[in-house]
């Protein structure tokens, strides 16, 4: 049990020059993060690692993984995703850490032996903490990235009605198969839900149409009829119509339009829907 | 003896409602129960709804394409209603597109379609 016995000899440091190291520590950190973490916050924050870290130590702890860092863990969890949502970089994170290991190397100065290996040990406990808060902070990362991915997908494929009976979806953005595959059941849901016998799909905001896209749309309209109701797409840009027949697509018995106007024109027109105007308008 | 699907009729139009996902032979036996009903009943039209079915396979594809093209040769219109877009989604993956087979939102857009004369009704 001698390496215990060296750990209670770094925490006896710990412990007895707490405010200094502590507050040092702060100092440290506040240094490299800069201003845009608040002082007290900051204070706040570490003061309450560095006690969990001693009394971890004290009861023995001997890594990360150990039951007794079960605090130290919950912390450095907390505050690294806070820095992951903030927006700091992954050193910026670490070094909340690592800045530790500075704040204690003078106690090397006047150290026996014994101390040195305390402080060896402490520092592959502290590599380890290091490591850890990385993790948490990729994986916040990564669960923001997913969530925003959702939420494009979600905001990107609205299913409005144009009139009783006429649906339309306006595309944005490129199409992939994951998109067009939640645009085909949203579409398809409203269908059933508005009872729509008339579909619009406006691709004026899609940038390029190859034949994959060209692919996903026939499929969506091909469901469609299948369903009961007929599919119209719209917003065909001249360009789009010179790379839909370069690349040899063929739409076949689909109805295009070059404007959402017109395909509306044509939908209201097939749910026998008369639309006049009236001679007396001033326009 | 496998379950077999009522064939009802309304006026001269036969309603066949499935209530429940197909087995191969049940499809058989509503095929040969249809063109005999068509004849019997001397039907202008067949609805066939699937709105409560939830899986459908290649077979069940392929029975509403058969059944259309059964019909069409006995003088009748076949509308198949209430496709779930789940259904429909399947379908299209599978590569059935039921070309010639009309179809229609509910059952009574799909009865609305057979009232209409044949020739608006292409339109």
């Amino acid at each position: 049990m001698a390496k215990q016995d060296n750990a209670v000899d770094l925490v006896g440091l710990l412990a007895a020059e707490k405010q200094d190291l502590a507050a040092s520590w702060v100092r440290e950190v506040q240094e490299s993060l800069g201003r845009r973490v608040g002082a007290a916050e900051l204070d706040r924050e570490l003061r309450e690692l560095y006690e969990a870290l001693v009394e971890a130590l004290r009861q023995g702890a001997q890594d990360v993984h150990a039951e007794q860092m079960s605090e130290v863990r919950a912390l450095l969890t907390e505050l690294s995703r806070n820095r992951a949502r903030q927006g700091f970089s992954p050193s910026e994170t670490a070094i909340s850490v690592f800045a530790l290991k500075t704040v204690l190397e003078p106690a090397l100065r006047d150290g026996s032996a014994d101390t040195v290996r305390a402080y060896l040990q402490l520092g592959r406990i502290l590599d380890g903490l290091g490591l850890f808060t990385i993790e948490t902070y990729t994986q916040t990362r990564d669960e923001l990235i997913t969530a925003q991915a959702e939420q494009l997908l979600e905001l990107s494929t609205p299913v409005v009605r144009l009139w009783d009976g006429v649906i339309a979806v306006p595309l944005v953005g490129t199409l992939d198969s994951a998109r067009t595959q939640v645009v085909m059941e949203k579409l398809l849901q409203a269908l059933v839900d508005t009872g729509s016998e008339q579909a619009i799909i406006d691709i004026t905001g899609v940038p390029a149409v190859d034949t994959q896209v060209a692919q996903h749309l026939l499929k969506t309209i091909v469901a469609a009829r299948l369903m009961g109701a007929e599919c119209t797409v719209s917003g065909i840009s001249p360009q789009i119509a010179q790379t839909i027949v370069a690349l040899g697509i063929e739409f076949d018995g689909i109805v295009t339009k070059a404007s959402l106007a017109d395909a509306l024109k044509l939908a209201l027109r097939r749910s026998g829907v008369d639309m006049v105007a009236h001679a007396g308008v001033q326009r | 003896m496998s379950d077999r699907i009522p064939i009802l009729r309304i006026g001269d139009i036969l309603l066949v409602s499935v209530q429940f996902d197909l087995e191969d032979q049940t499809v058989l036996n509503l095929q040969e129960d249809l063109a005999e009903q068509i004849v019997a009943k001397s039907a202008q039209g067949v609805v066939i709804d699937i709105s409560a079915l939830e899986i459908v396979d290649s077979f069940v594809g392929r029975m509403l394409a058969t059944v259309a093209a059964i019909s069409r040769v006995l003088d009748a219109r076949t509308v198949v209603v209430g496709m779930r877009p789940a259904v429909a989604i399947t379908l299209v993956e599978l590569g059935l597109s039921l070309g010639g087979v009309s179809t229609a939102l509910d059952l009574e857009k799909g009865l609305a379609k057979l009232r209409r004369p044949a020739s608006s009704a292409s339109q």
